[in-house]
C-alpha cells in the first residue's frame, strides 16, 4: 500500500518585548532562577494582568504578513491544568477568538516548485516556566522566569506532506518572524518551537488518519527527524495490524524516536473559558495601520526585487536575502562600490559568509563591513589586485589590518601590470630552466603551466595572469 | 470618642480635641476588651497603628492632613498587606504574609488613614454568615447567637460594636450589603471598576468589588473618595475621576424617583422587615420623592446564574494555591499529585471546595454550554432588566436581606438556605451596578437593611439618598446596648 | 441534574481536591442540590442573547513594553514552603 503523510505545524514564536505578555518583568534569557519572576509571574494572591501593547503589535505584524485578517476584537481564555511550572493553574491564551484569523505562507521546495501553507490562526498567549530535574534530593526545581514571557502560537493547516515539507515551512516561517524582528528566533534557547501534528492515511483517501502530536521539537533537524520516525512508526504499526492512538508524543533526540508521554495526558479538561480579569482586546484603524506601517519590506518581495534590480539568479536572490542582515549588507556593499551587483553578490555569498560562519559571528559583529568589502572590490575591479590576491587581502582585513588600500600598500600587493616588468620575470624564468625549455619546445605542451607557475613564483603572485599567460606564448615561442 | 462618626472624629482631629494617638489606642483597647466576645479581627496590628497614628499627628501638624489623617479604620482580610499576614479566613492562607500592598489598602494609607488590623470573613469571600472562616464565626454585636452576615462579616461587626469607625469590604453577591445590613450599619458596593480589585485575593472576578462599611453614608462618602479610582494595575478598573462625593451629599430629593420592584417585596420577605421597609420608603416621600413600581422580571434567576459564574471563576481562581510558591503545603508528599490534592484538601474548608467542584463541574467538557454560557446570558437579561428600569426611576429601593440575622449554626448545614439570604443583592453584582445598604429599623431587636441601587457610577446618588435620610433618622446612631 | 459519589471524584480530580471518602456522599447531595437549583435557568429563553462576560462595556487597556519589575526573589521565597538554590522545590515532576 502506498501512504500519504499530513502534516500539521503548531509553532510557538516567542516575542521579541522587553518585557512579560501581562507584566513589567524582563524578559531577557539566562538570569538566575526566579529573580525576573515579578508578583503577577508568580500568581501571587491578589495580582492582575496587563496585557503589553508591543506584544500585541507583533501579533498584529505577523498577521498582516500572512495576509491574514487581523481581528478587531478578540478574546483572552484561561486554560486550567495544573502543573508546577504553570504558576496560577492556568494559563492565559486565546481560544474561541483569536487575534490573528486565516492566512497563508508560500514554500520553495527543493525541486525549484513552491506550494502554499494555509496558516488557521495565530493567538496570543504567555509561556510557562522551567521545571529542573538536576539533583535537587529526588525533587524538581522550578524557575519561573520564563513564565509570562509572550507567546505567539502560530497553527498551520495539516497542509504539508513530508518531513521535507514540514521543515521548508517552519524555515520560512523563522525567516520571516525574525525579518519581521518579532522574535529572535533563537531556537537553542526555545524562542521558536515547535509541535507537529503527524499522521498517515492510504494515498487518495480523503480522510485523515488519526494523529498523533510530538511536542517541543526546537531544531529544524529534530523536526525532520522527529516527522520521518513517526511516519514510519504510524506505517509500521498500521500495516502490523495496530491502529495509530491520538496521543501526545515526546521526541528523545539522543535515541532519535519518539515515545508516548500518555503518563501526563491523562483525561485533559483545560476548561476554557474567557478570562475575567482582561477585557476584549478591540483593536482599531489606528493600530492595524501602524503596525502595517512598521512592516519591512518582506522575504519574497526583497528576493523578487533582487532578481530584477540586480539581474541576480533567483538562487542568489534567495540566498542573499535568507535574512534582513545579509540583504542589508549586500544592498550596502552593491551602493558603496556603485555597482557590479554579480560580483558583489559572489563576495557576499562567498567568502564574507564562509568566514561569518567560520568564527560563528552574525552580521552584526563582522570585522569587515561593507565599505570594506566594497574598498577590496573596487580595488579588483581596476586590477590593482588579482582574485587570488583579493583573497588574501581579505583575510587580512578579517583579522583586522585595516582597509583594503592599506594592506595592499603595507605588503606590496599591487599587481604588477608593466609589459616591461613581466617580460623581465619571464626571461629569467626561462633563463632558470633550460631543460623544461628545451622539452616544451619538443613539443611537451602542458609544460606550460609550469612557466605559469615559475613566473607567478618569482613575482610573488602579483603579476598580471592575463598579461603573463599572453607574453609566456610569446617567449617560449622563442 | 468612639460614638463619634469619621465626619465627627476628623472634625475632633482637626480643631485639636484629640491626636490620633489618642483616637487610635481608644480603639485598640476597644477591640482588645471586646473582641473575644465578636472574633471581628483576625490580626490586630496595634504597634503599627500607633506608629502610623504618630506620623498622622506630625502630617497634620504640618497643615497637610486630609479629612481621614489619622483616622483609624479595619482592612477586610481579602486585601494584601505589606509585611502583614493576610489570610483571606482560610488555613490556606494562615501563614500568608503579603509581600505587598492592594490598591486600596495603599490608597487608604496615602490618605492617612491608620489600619487598626484585619478583620474576619467568610472563607475566601464565600459564604453570608461568616461561618465559614478557618478563623471561626463572627457575632451579631446586636445579638451574640446571631451571625453578622457575610463574607465581609467581620467588617460589619467592628463598625457596628464600634471597635473601628469605618471598615473596608468586598462584595461578590451581597458581601457588603448584606452584613451591613444584618449588624445596622451603611456599606457600598460599587459599580465595578470604580475601585481597583488589585491586592484583593479574587474571588468570582467579574463580581468582586471592594466597598466602604461605616455608620453612615456621610462616613462611606469620605472612605470611597480615598479608595476610588482608576489603577493602571487593573485592567478592569474604570478610568474615569472620581466625585467629591461628601460634597454632594446634600442634595435634596425633591422629584427624586424611586423604582419599587414588585419581585423584592414578594414571597420569601419576612413579614416585619417588609413593614420596617415600607416605613422607610414613606419617609422618602415625606422627603420629595416619589415612588413607581417596576419590575425585574428576571430576578429569580439571579441566584441560579451567580452560582454557576462565581464558583467557575473561583475554581480558576483559586487553582494558584497549590502548596508551591506559598500557602499551606501538607506534609511529606509522596508525589507531585499528592502535593496538589492534600495541600489543597487540607488548606480549604468545605463550602470553598463545594464552589470549587461546582466551578469545576460547570466549566468541564459537555457542560460548558449548558451551565456556563447560559448563566453569561442570563446576566444579559438580568443587566437589560435594570437598565429598562432606570429608563423610569433614579434609584431602586428595597430590603437589602429577605430576614434579619439568623441564629448561629441555623443554616451552616444547608448551603440552598444560605444562598437565598442573598437574593436581593445578587443581582447586582451580576450587573455591575452600584448597591448601597443603610440601616432603616429593627425587626425582633435585630437591624433591618434597606437597599438602594443606582446606574453604573452613580454612587454619589446612593450616597446622597442616604444621607438625606439619616438627616431625618437616626437608625445609624444606635449603638448595641452591650457595646455602647 | 444529579451527581453520584463517583463522578465527584472525578471532579475533585480534576480540581485537585483530597475529599475523605466518608465526605463524598455529602457532597455529592449538596453539589446536586446546587445543580437543581442552577437548573432553574433552563426556564429561562435565551435564544439570541449575547452572553455577557463583564459588566462593563470597556476594551482591554494596553500597557507600554518597560521592564520596570525589581528583582524581589529573597522577599517572594521568604514565604515559600520550600526553596533551594533559588527554585522552588517540588516532588519529582515525571515527563
Amino acid at each position: 500500500m502506498e501512504w500519504e503523510t499530513v502534516i500539521g505545524l503548531e509553532i510557538h514564536a516567542q516575542l521579541a518585548t522587553k518585557s512579560k505578555i501581562f507584566s513589567g518583568a524582563s524578559t531577557a534569557y539566562g538570569a538566575a532562577p526566579n529573580t525576573q519572576a515579578c508578583a503577577i509571574d508568580l500568581g501571587l494572591p491578589g495580582v492582575l494582568p496587563v496585557l503589553n501593547r508591543d506584544a500585541v503589535r507583533m501579533a498584529a505584524m505577523l498577521g498582516l504578513a500572512i495576509g491574514a485578517e487581523v481581528a478587531r476584537r478578540s478574546v483572552f481564555a484561561r486554560k486550567n491544568y495544573f502543573y508546577p511550572d504553570l504558576p496560577k493553574g492556568y494559563q492565559i491564551s486565546q481560544y474561541e477568538l483569536p487575534v490573528v484569523g486565516k492566512g497563508q505562507l508560500t514554500i520553495d521546495l527543493d525541486d525549484g516548485s513552491s506550494k502554499v501553507i494555509g496558516i488557521t490562526r495565530a493567538h496570543l498567549e504567555e509561556d510557562a516556566g522551567k521545571s529542573l530535574h538536576e539533583d535537587f534530593h529526588g525533587r524538581s526545581g522550578i524557575d519561573l522566569n520564563r513564565a509570562g514571557t509572550p507567546l505567539l502560537e502560530i497553527v498551520s493547516e495539516p497542509d504539508m506532506r513530508s518531513a521535507k515539507e514540514a521543515v521548508a515551512y517552519m524555515k520560512k516561517l523563522h525567516q520571516l518572524v525574525v525579518y519581521l524582528g518579532i522574535c529572535d528566533g533563537n531556537m537553542q534557547e526555545g524562542s521558536f518551537r515547535c509541535d507537529a501534528n503527524v499522521s498517515v492515511r492510504p494515498k487518495g483517501d480523503p480522510k485523515f488518519g488519526t494523529r498523533a502530536e510530538i511536542k517541543n521539537l526546537n531544531s529544524f533537524r529534530f523536526v525532520e527527524r522527529a516527522i520521518e520516525f513517526e511516519i514510519e512508526r504510524q506505517i509500521d504499526l498500521i500495516e502490523s495490524g495496530g491502529k495509530v492512538v491520538q496521543e501526545t508524543r515526546l521526541y528523545d533526540p539522543d535515541q532519535g524516536e519518539t515515545r508516548s508521554m500518555r503518563g501526563k495526558e491523562e483525561a485533559n479538561d483545560y476548561r476554557y473559558f474567557p478570562d475575567p480579569d482582561l477585557l476584549p482586546l478591540v483593536l482599531d484603524d489606528a493600530f492595524i495601520d501602524a503596525a502595517r506601517a512598521a512592516l519591512p519590506e518582506l522575504p519574497d518581495v526583497k528576493k523578487q526585487r533582487f532578481t530584477e534590480q540586480y539581474g541576480l539568479s533567483a538562487y542568489d536572490a534567495g540566498v542573499l536575502t535568507t535574512s534582513r542582515a545579509l540583504a542589508n549588507h549586500y544592498e550596502a556593499t552593491v551602493a558603496a562600490l556603485g555597482g557590479e551587483p554579480k560580483l558583489c553578490a559572489n563576495w557576499v555569498m562567498g567568502d564574507f559568509s564562509a568566514f561569518l560562519n567560520k568564527d560563528n559571528r552574525d552580521i552584526a559583529n563582522s570585522p569587515v563591513d561593507a565599505a570594506q568589502l566594497a574598498g577590496l572590490l573596487r580595488r579588483l575591479q581596476d586590477r590593482t589586485i588579482s582574485g587570488k590576491i583579493a583573497k588574501e587581502v581579505f583575510e587580512a582585513m578579517w583579522a583586522g589590518e585595516g582597509d583594503a588600500d592599506a594592506i595592499i600598500e603595507k605588503r606590496g600587493l599591487r599587481q604588477i601590470t608593466d609589459t616591461s616588468a613581466i617580460e623581465k620575470v619571464i626571461d629569467d624564468a626561462i633563463a632558470a630552466n633550460p631543460d623544461q625549455l628545451a622539452q616544451y619546445r619538443a613539443g611537451k605542451d602542458k609544460l606550460f603551466g609550469f612557466f605559469v607557475g615559475q613566473v607567478m613564483k618569482l613575482s610573488k603572485g602579483k603579476a598580471n595572469p592575463q598579461q603573463v599567460n599572453d607574453l609566456l606564448m610569446e617567449k617560449l615561442k622563442g | 470618642m468612639h460614638e463619634k462618626t469619621i465626619a465627627q472624629l476628623s472634625a475632633g482631629l482637626a480643631a485639636g480635641e484629640f491626636s490620633s494617638e489618642e483616637l487610635t489606642r481608644a480603639f485598640l483597647e476597644r477591640v482588645e476588651r471586646f473582641n473575644p466576645r465578636l472574633n471581628a479581627f483576625i490580626t490586630v496590628t496595634a504597634e503599627a497603628a500607633l506608629a502610623r497614628a504618630r506620623v498622622a499627628d506630625q502630617r497634620r501638624q504640618r497643615g497637610e492632613a486630609e479629612p481621614l489623617t489619622g483616622i483609624p479604620i479595619a482592612h477586610k482580610d481579602i486585601f494584601c498587606t505589606d509585611g502583614v499576614r493576610t489570610s483571606c479566613g482560610s488555613r490556606m492562607l494562615d501563614r500568608f504574609v503579603a509581600p505587598y500592598d492592594a490598591t486600596v489598602v495603599e490608597k487608604l494609607s496615602a490618605a492617612g488613614a491608620v489600619m487598626l488590623g484585619k478583620t474576619n470573613m467568610d472563607e475566601f469571600a464565600m459564604g453570608s454568615s461568616n461561618e465559614t472562616s478557618f478563623y471561626g464565626p463572627v457575632r451579631n454585636p446586636w445579638d451574640l447567637e446571631a451571625v453578622p452576615g457575610g463574607s465581609s462579616g467581620g467588617s460589619a461587626a467592628a463598625v457596628a460594636a464600634r471597635l473601628a469607625p469605618g471598615a473596608t469590604g468586598t462584595d461578590t453577591g451581597g458581601s457588603i450589603r448584606q452584613p451591613a445590613a444584618l449588624c445596622g450599619i451603611t456599606g457600598l458596593k460599587p459599580t465595578y471598576g470604580r475601585v481597583s480589585r488589585w491586592g484583593m485575593i479574587a474571588y468570582a472576578s467579574s463580581l468582586d468589588q471592594g466597598g466602604p462599611m461605616a455608620r453612615s453614608a456621610e462616613d462611606c462618602a469620605l472612605l470611597l473618595g480615598a479608595m476610588a479610582g482608576f489603577d493602571p494595575r487593573d485592567s478592569t478598573s474604570a478610568d474615569r475621576p472620581v466625585p467629591d462625593y461628601a460634597a454632594l451629599l446634600d442634595r435634596p430629593l425633591d422629584g427624586l424617583r424611586i423604582g419599587l420592584p414588585k419581585e423584592y417585596f414578594g414571597e420569601g420577605l419576612d413579614g416585619v422587615v417588609a413593614q420596617v421597609v415600607e416605613e422607610a420608603i414613606a419617609e422618602y416621600r415625606k422627603l420629595g420623592a416619589e415612588t413607581i413600581e417596576i419590575s425585574l422580571p428576571n430576578s429569580r434567576l439571579a441566584i441560579p446564574a451567580y452560582y454557576v459564574i462565581a464558583p467557575a471563576e473561583c475554581s480558576s481562581n483559586l487553582a494558584r494555591f497549590d502548596g508551591v510558591r506559598y500557602g499551606h503545603r501538607c506534609e511529606n508528599p509522596k508525589d507531585l499529585l499528592d502535593l496538589y490534592t492534600r495541600s489543597r484538601g487540607e488548606g480549604f474548608g468545605a463550602e470553598v471546595t463545594r464552589r470549587i467542584l461546582v466551578g469545576t463541574f460547570a466549566l468541564s467538557a459537555g457542560y460548558y454550554d449548558a451551565y456556563y454560557l447560559k448563566a453569561q446570558q442570563i446576566r444579559r437579561l438580568i443587566s437589560d432588566d435594570f437598565q429598562r428600569a432606570f429608563e423610569r426611576v433614579d434609584v431602586i429601593a428595597g430590603p437589602t436581606s429577605p430576614t434579619v440575622a439568623f441564629r448561629l449554626g441555623e443554616k451552616a448545614d444547608d448551603p440552598i438556605t444560605m444562598y437565598l439570604s442573598d437574593i436581593y443583592t445578587i443581582a447586582v453584582n451580576l450587573a455591575g451596578l452600584p448597591g448601597l445598604s443603610l440601616p432603616v429599623g429593627f425587626a425582633a431587636g435585630l437591624p433591618v437593611g434597606l437597599q438602594l441601587i443606582g446606574d453604573y457610577f452613580a454612587e454619589d446618588r446612593l450616597l446622597n439618598v442616604a444621607h438625606r435620610y439619616q438627616q431625618v433618622a437616626d437608625w445609624h446612631l444606635r449603638a448595641p446596648a452591650a457595646f455602647a | 441534574m444529579s451527581l453520584g459519589p463517583a463522578e465527584v471524584a472525578k471532579i475533585a480530580h480534576l480540581a485537585r481536591l483530597a475529599i475523605r471518602d466518608e465526605d463524598v456522599p455529602a457532597y455529592a447531595r449538596n453539589l446536586s442540590a446546587i445543580l437543581e437549583l442552577v437548573a432553574q435557568m433552563d426556564a429561562a429563553d435565551t435564544t439570541g442573547v449575547a452572553p455577557m462576560a463583564h459588566p462593563l462595556n470597556m476594551a482591554q487597556r494596553l500597557r507600554p513594553d518597560a521592564a520596570a519589575e525589581p528583582d524581589r526573589r529573597e522577599r517572594f521565597q521568604a514565604i515559600a514552603p520550600q526553596v533551594e538554590a533559588g527554585l522552588y522545590l517540588v516532588p519529582k515532576v515525571i515527563e
